[in-house]
């Protein structure tokens, strides 16, 4: 018999980190393989499952930075420390760090946006060698939707950064959309670079279509998608574009392939 | 070997069968059809030659027979849980042609896409015999023959059924001997040549026209016809997707199981995210999502087939009698003229160069 590709396991929860009223982050026990940008399904039984991806990894335990928006992730917000959240995953692919190595690097992230490229950023924030320079615009509702703050601060020591808020005047954060701010990175100087964009699909439309206006060549951008998934193993046809599966050949595409990708 | 087989001794037979096998038909069920005082024809389990309705052309697909609408994946205590059981029988369905290769289809989907196969239904699919219901005309909406689904080779028998007798092909050896006193024939089972349908499958071989497709005003006449009931994905043979659900027993809290159910993608909640965002918002969109599934993306992706086989029992089935023939057809028309307008428009600017 082949493997149950649906069964989950249980997970310990090893900390749960409150980042707004309706975000919390749920670190888990887990000594798996992960990469940056790949996603889970997170279930409780009798509950239901979710697509959930991985917000941040270390030794032994995965983070994921879940919203507080439906039947599922109201449930897991009752959870305690100790309590198990079940897993199933690794699941799709990821965003090519090899391929940001030693180049420019453009993070443009909305919202909970930021949750999918997290680790990323905080892979290079590690290893700063690794890449000449980093440029993260992260953009947020308002003041009572920032998440990672901690990390924000962090990142703004060793990272180029944009913070801003759609509509709320705060210390420390712009107002206005990110695509407001894009015409602010000097891609002109750059030798080679990456851009990697992350949010509400309307938020990655728009900061696509501002990169091209700036000059950025289509291959350079990776975006990551957001779908509807039953199964994330290629069957249930929740996550279908067309003759692509979000699930298997996503979440992280390359703006060339996200293009053609029409809902 | 074929043989000339009477009824009774078909029966006897069927019993035989039925030791080691579930035998599923499609079948009568007197007036629970869609209409006051109109049967229902579908598939489930038979024991008689008489219950299989031959001559009428079934309702549902046997889909159903391995891929059930409701299917528990796995039982839950408090802190513990169990994958759910199958039966050890084999399981042998009469089928039309049309059915088989849209199980081949379904196949495709379970057991190829991705890089593992699903085992909820590869254990109820490998138990799978079938026996071919000859069918040499089909009905009104049919259009297999367009589809080159109307032939197939993949069957253990092959009946033809008669009014006294039936003529059977035994193609599968295991079943050799179950036949063995009866009077041969020459039988080999005819196939539909034509139908009254026809359909020309839309020639959509670029991204250019796919994104002019997507554009089309055709899919806007579907916002007001089609009521999103998904009528059209249960009756059919290949729709293969699904939504898990985990439900409570509501005599104990604690215990409960995890479900996959059917599911439509012209159901307005298929794409909906938790929090309410959701992708194709209207009828139109998520007809030309099914559409273009059934007669382009599969193939797209697989390389062999067309998804749809031509069954046709989507238009039989459609409450607002949407044809599905007649969108395929409409669609490569618009394709045909997406197509010409660009070489006119070609011509016109090669002419300006000159």
């Amino acid at each position: 018999m082949s493997k149950n590709l649906l069964l989950p396991k249980p997970h310990e929860i090893l900390e749960i980190i409150r980042e707004t009223e309706i975000e919390y982050t749920f670190r888990v026990e887990a000594d798996l393989k992960v990469e940056h940008g790949q996603f889970f399904q997170i279930s409780l039984p009798k509950i239901g499952e979710a697509p959930i991806s991985v917000s941040a990894m270390g030794d032994n335990w995965l983070e994921f930075t879940i919203r507080k928006v439906g039947k599922v992730t109201n449930e897991i917000f009752n959870l305690r420390p100790g309590d198990k959240l079940f897993m199933r995953g690794p699941y799709g692919t990821s965003f090519p760090i090899d391929k940001y190595k030693d180049k420019d690097l453009v993070v443009i992230a909305g919202g909970t946006g930021v949750s999918p490229v997290r680790s990323t950023l905080k892979h290079f924030y590690q290893n700063p060698d690794d890449i000449n320079s980093l440029y993260f615009i992260a953009g947020f509702k308002d003041k009572k939707s920032i998440l990672f703050e901690e990390d924000l601060e962090n990142f703004k020591t060793k990272f180029n950064t944009i913070y801003t808020l759609d509509n709320e005047q705060v210390e420390g954060f712009e107002v206005g959309f990110v695509t407001e701010h894009i015409k602010k990175i000097p891609f002109d100087t750059f030798e080679d670079y990456n851009v990697i964009i992350v949010g509400p699909p309307a938020m990655m439309h728009f900061a696509a279509l501002e990169c091209l206006k700036n000059g950025v060549p289509e291959e350079k951008i990776w975006v990551s998608f957001e779908r509807k998934m039953s199964c994330a193993v290629g069957k249930c046809g929740h996550c279908k574009i067309d003759e692509t599966y979000v699930c298997l050949e996503g979440p992280v595409f390359n703006y060339t392939k996200a293009k053609e990708l029409l809902d | 070997m074929s043989y000339s087989v009477s009824v009774k001794k078909m029966n006897e037979i069927l019993k035989e069968l039925q030791k080691d096998y579930k035998v599923y038909a499609p079948k009568r069920f007197e007036k629970r059809g869609r209409y006051s005082d109109t049967d229902l024809i579908r598939y489930a389990e038979i024991s008689m030659v008489e219950e299989i309705v031959y001559d009428e052309k079934a309702d549902f697909s046997p889909k159903e027979v391995i891929y059930p609408i409701t299917q528990t994946l796995f039982y839950f205590t408090e802190h513990e849980y169990k994958e759910s059981k199958v039966h050890d029988k084999g399981i042998l369905i009469f089928a039309r042609p049309c059915d088989i290769n849209g199980i081949k289809r379904l196949d495709t989907i379970f057991l190829e896409n991705g890089d593992q196969e699903d085992i909820y239904y590869k254990r109820l699919r490998e138990k799978v015999k079938f026996i071919l219901m000859e069918c040499k005309e089909g009905w009104d909406t049919c259009f297999c023959v367009s589809m080159g689904s109307n032939q197939t080779d993949n069957y253990s028998l092959a009946v033809r059924f008669a009014e006294n007798n039936l003529l059977v092909e035994v193609k599968d050896e295991a079943f050799n001997n179950l036949f063995a006193n009866e009077k041969t024939t020459d039988f080999t089972p005819e196939f539909v040549t034509s139908n009254q349908v026809t359909v020309k499958i839309p020639e959509i071989d670029n991204k250019e026209i796919l994104k002019k497709v997507h554009d089309l005003d055709m899919w806007e006449s579907y916002n007001s016809r089609c009521g999103n009931c998904g009528a059209c994905t249960s009756a059919c043979i290949t729709c293969s997707c699904f939504t898990t659900s985990d439900v409570i027993y509501s005599e104990n809290g604690r215990a409960g199981e995890r479900r996959r159910v059917w599911a439509s993608c012209l159901h307005e909640d298929f794409t909906e995210m938790a929090g309410g965002h959701s992708f194709r918002n209207t009828p139109g969109e998520r007809m030309r999502f099914r559409t273009l599934h059934k007669v382009y993306d599969f193939k797209a992706r697989f390389g062999e087939e067309q998804m749809c086989v031509g069954c046709g029992r989507c238009t039989d089935r459609c409450p607002q009698l949407i044809s599905f023939a007649t969108t395929i057809n409409r669609l490569s028309e618009e394709v045909n003229k997406l197509k010409n307008k660009k070489v006119s428009q070609v011509q016109a600017a090669s002419k300006e160069v000159e």
